[in-house]
């Protein structure tokens, strides 16, 4: 039995960078969310294919999977002509190829189940606009409004979609609407409206938003009160600071002087990047820097300096497919453990695991809180697909009640009263010991942060003694910050299920379809999606109950289930990797085809251990 | 060094504007090699924030990795104090000077920190222009790895373990002055009136002001054929002008007939009084500046003293337009906007 395609299918947008199709497809993905029903859109730009092709894929599903679906797409919008033979070869059966037939195409290696529709777009817009420049944008334009006809997409909702875009330049809304139009009147008389694949207007999208996490990591930032930033441009990263930059421009200027309450320095390279942040963090301002892998290599020997000289530090990390430059505008999980122990010697990071933009704002803001509290570094570890791609995700949400939490800082007063301060005395036994601030207090309070050993007071020591103790006590205040850091969320049935899940970050996005594909098959599922490291206690107890867990990632090597093996110290046989690690973002399918597969062997395999 | 400690270990403790003696401003004892050049640049320190009666928890000493980057914990122990990385001062110190603009940041770095593994960073904080001073304690060599040659040492120096430089040297002044910063001097660690006088002309110029200290390293640097040995420098230093630094209360206005010296007052209202030895001297000129320098090369010479100021130029705070307030003391209610901004910034994402 075939599935209806009402409201369930894929259209992907074959486009040429730089041509302005990002803002129409955009555009696109946005009307299907105003008609009520799920969605989620990928970018795929190559970063050096001829003819700078670049993919737009949007995927379409009411029961809200909206991981990527893998295969071929049901329709696809044919715009680049450097690219267009091979996007023929990925139009499913019987599916849809539109494309500009304003020049005769190629069009042999079409499957004859797949139906053509061509658009005269380039004629018409030659037709219609005078201005090279239009005839270029309004082509995309021309595409969405045929689209519209094509899916049954209320022509309402895209002319509302137009004047919210351009509110503030209305003289752009009328030939906006005339473009779409022109598309949509095109498609009506000369296609049967609508096709297999359709919109039906539905109510499920409540209060979401549809955004990129890189949003949610800036708007974080500037609500968490980050004043510095230091940083150096590397896709997927760079982003983050641009929308920080804009908000800040919006936001965080003084209504009285016109100046500025914050400061972003575009550094030299990465060190200088982090170096920025830390000296900021050590001064008492929230600071924070973003990169990606290469970026993470060079930060290395400062993330050590943070970890030993204890100076809070924001570290977003908008990871992509390494090693080396990799395939740097691809997607992977793949910095984990680069992360975890960065830098040398005994070293152990904070990392948080964002799902979603949602996300990627709230736990932004815990990154703040905690660095201050932990006095450490904190690596927020995002990745391209959840940095660049827009998702579908609850809206951000601030608590005006909350109040940052700034650490142990010892102001004037708390330091005048004090008898005695020795910068690395754990007072209140947890590991943390209050820090100041240099300007304080005009004789109390200051010492000299440095990266080699020292005692309690700060006083340089090479004694084995000083530097065992300090080393025991960081480790007391790691064991601190797993009951800080957010907590795993965990599903589970009463009994224990047929297949128990371990994910992270945008592995997130395929599970409640996997699930669905185990339960038609009548299996049970239980699932732990870990949201930070150092792991809480429910980590542990989640493995424990069971004999085994299948962890899903997206590196090669497997890294968090190296990190939970080795962290808590579990037989390697306890878990079982699911890895995807081709640069795409991972699909349910791969997911559920290979833990059946797994399933297959185990029982061989076990035997073999035995 | 501990000969030149000795001289201001007992001053007679008269005490500053602030109710301040030297001895406040002093750090811990030092470590380093009897007769260190470094230590003399801790002496000169400690010397200019008390005769300038600076509150030392307003000051902020940064450091990389070396012996010179050792030497802020032997000096102003009331000031917090950054020993950072190897070659990353200019970064930690670009942070810290924009989360707070209203401390003095004093750093100090060596020729290896600065000049090799620290070269970009100190190219790029110059071009920054923040308010700090930045020393080098330029001794030709790795003091703390025993002794390596440094990219400053001239072109067939040799260190005491018979290593030849062969190749040109990097002639930090040189850089600072094509770099754009706004205060450039040379000094000796050996000739500490000239050095506290440079100190506190660099402390109180608003901008990024660089000093390249010749510091000799006993150990390592300091026999016979070295040129950054006490008896080559003292031979071979030569001086355009003698810089003294008038304080903003001695009250001596701008605009003063010039004698036989020129005065540059500096933002604060202060004075630089420059009595000059070579009256084709100027100090405003970067090109005569860097033509000097070299020309005294040719006849090798080593020329110290102020080479270049420019008092009027905007720092990094004002070109970014920072806030009045810190930016480390903005409070939350003026840095969260808050849900209801926040639910209009969600409506856009609909
Ligand atoms: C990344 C890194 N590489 C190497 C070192 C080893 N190291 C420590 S100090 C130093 C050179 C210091 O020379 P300089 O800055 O001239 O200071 P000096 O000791 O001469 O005052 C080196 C290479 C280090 N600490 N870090
Ligand atoms: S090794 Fe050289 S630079 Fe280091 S402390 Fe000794 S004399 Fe000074
Ligand atoms: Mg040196």
């Amino acid at each position: 039995m075939t599935q209806s395609k009402t409201n369930n299918f894929v259209i992907r947008f074959a486009n040429t960078n730089g041509t302005g199709s990002a803002s129409a497809n955009h555009m696109f993905a946005k009307a299907i969310m105003r008609m009520g029903v799920p969605v989620s859109a990928k970018n795929i730009f190559p970063s050096n294919i001829q003819g700078s092709p670049t993919w737009y894929e949007v995927r379409i599903n009411e029961q809200g999977f909206l991981g990527r679906r893998g295969g071929a797409a049901d329709i696809m919008v044919a715009m680049n002509s450097q690219s267009f033979q091979r996007d023929l070869e990925d139009v499913a059966e019987n599916g849809y190829l539109l494309y500009d037939n304003s020049k005769s195409q190629d069009l042999t290696a079409v499957p004859s189940s797949v139906k053509k529709l061509g658009i005269p777009i380039a004629q018409i817009c030659e037709k219609e606009y005078q201005d090279q420049r239009l005839r270029q944008l309004f082509k995309n334009v021309i595409y969405v409004g045929a689209l519209a006809a094509l899916l049954d997409i209320e022509f309402d909702v895209l002319r509302s979609l137009v004047s919210d875009q351009f509110k503030g330049k209305e003289k752009l809304i009328t030939p906006n609407i005339f473009a779409l139009e022109l598309g949509y009147q095109y498609a009506h008389s000369h296609f049967d409206c609508p096709l297999e694949p359709r919109i039906e207007r539905r109510d499920l999208i409540g209060e979401q938003i549809l955004v990129d996490g890189n949003t949610g990591c800036a708007l974080g930032a500037v609500y968490a009160g980050a004043t510095v930033v230091g940083w150096y441009p590397i896709t997927p990263s760079t982003s983050v600071i641009e929308k920080f930059s804009n908000y800040c421009e919006r936001l965080r200027i003084d209504p009285a002087t016109g100046k500025k309450n914050f400061a972003i320095v575009q550094a030299e390279d990465e060190l200088a990047a982090i170096g920025i942040a830390i000296g900021a963090g050590w001064n008492g301002a929230r600071s924070f820097t973003a990169t990606s892998g290469p970026g993470i290599s060079l930060m290395s020997e400062f993330l050590g300096l943070s970890y030993f000289a204890e100076v809070p530090v924001v570290l977003m990390n908008i990871q992509r497919t390494g090693p080396s430059t990799g395939m740097p505008t691809r997607t992977q999980q793949s910095d984990i453990l680069a992360c975890a122990y960065a830098s040398h010697g005994d070293t152990k990071h904070v990392l948080l695991f964002p799902k979603c933009p949602r996300e990627c704002f709230e736990l932004t803001t815990i990154a703040f809180d905690l660095a201050d509290r932990l006095q450490t570094a904190v690596i927020l570890m995002s990745d391209l697909d959840l940095g660049m791609n827009d998702h579908l995700c609850q809206p951000f949400r601030w608590d005006d009640e909350r109040r940052y939490d700034l650490g142990k800082v010892l102001n004037e007063q708390e330091l005048e009263a004090l008898e005695q301060y020795g910068r690395y005395q754990d007072v209140d036994k947890d590991g943390i010991c209050p820090r100041t601030l240099a300007g304080t207090h005009p004789s109390k309070g200051a010492f000299f942060t440095r990266g080699t050993s020292r005692n309690r007071n700060a006083v340089y020591s090479e004694r084995s003694d000083d530097y065992v103790d300090n080393m025991q006590r960081l480790e007391k205040k790691f064991a601190t910050a797993a009951a800080l850091v957010p907590e795993a969320v965990i599903q589970q049935t009463r009994q224990a299920a047929d297949i128990s899940l371990i994910y992270y970050g945008t592995s997130a996005q395929v599970i409640d379809e996997v699930i669905a594909g185990f339960e038609q098959q009548g299996l049970t599922v239980d699932t732990m999606r870990i949201r930070a490291f150092p792991f809480g206690p429910e980590v542990r107890k989640f493995v424990q109950k069971r004999k085994n867990c299948y962890v899903i990632e997206q590196n090669r090597d497997a890294q968090m289930r190296s990190l939970l093996v080795n962290e808590l110290n579990l037989s390697p046989q306890v878990l079982t990797s699911i890895l995807n690690y081709d640069g795409l973002s991972i699909t349910a399918e791969m997911v559920i085809t290979k833990i059946a597969n797994e399933r297959k062997i185990a029982p061989i395999r076990q035997g073999v251990q035995r | 060094m501990s000969y030149a400690k000795s001289t201001f270990r007992h001053p007679n403790l008269k005490v500053n504007d602030i109710g301040l003696t030297y001895r406040d401003y002093e750090g811990v004892v030092s470590t380093l090699c009897a007769g260190c050049g470094h230590d003399s640049i801790s002496a000169a320190i400690v010397h200019a924030c008390a005769e300038l009666s600076l509150p030392p928890h307003k000051i902020a000493k940064m450091s990389g990795i070396g012996c010179s980057s050792k030497a802020p914990n032997y000096f102003l122990g009331r000031s917090h104090g950054f020993n950072s990385v190897h070659g990353r001062m200019p970064s930690v110190t670009t942070g810290a000077n924009i989360a707070n603009k209203d401390l003095t940041y004093l750093a100090m770095s060596g020729d290896g920190d600065t000049a090799s593994i620290g070269l970009g960073q100190f190219a790029h904080v110059i071009r920054r222009r923040l308010n700090m001073v930045y020393m080098v304690a330029n001794n030709g060599v790795y003091g703390l790895t025993k002794g390596q040659l440094a990219a400053t040492s001239d072109k067939g120096a040799r260190n005491k373990a018979g290593d030849i430089s062969p190749f040109n040297e990097i002639d930090l002044c040189v850089m600072a002055l094509q770099l754009g910063a706004s205060f450039v001097a040379r000094c000796f660690s050996g000739d500490r009136q000239q050095l506290v006088s440079i100190l506190k002309a660099a402390i109180s110029h608003e901008g990024f002001a660089f000093i390249d200290i010749i510091s000799p390293c006993v150990t390592f640097n300091n026999q016979a054929n070295s040129k950054r040995s006490y008896d080559y420098v003292q031979q071979h230093i030569s001086t355009a002008a003698i810089s003294d630094f008038v304080p903003v209360k001695d009250e001596i206005s701008c605009d003063l007939p010039a004698g036989n010296y020129d005065d540059i007052c500096l933002h604060d209202g202060s004075l630089i009084r420059l009595y000059k030895s070579d009256e084709n001297f100027k100090c405003d000129d970067k090109l005569h500046a860097i033509n000097m320098i070299e020309k005294h090369k040719v006849k090798n010479q080593i020329l110290t003293g102020l080479l270049y100021v420019n008092p009027a130029i905007d720092t990094y705070h004002e070109v970014n337009q920072t806030s009045d307030t810190p930016l480390n003391q903005l409070r939350e209610d003026v840095l969260c906007p808050g849900q209801r901004v926040l639910s209009s910034i969600n409506e856009s994402f609909r």
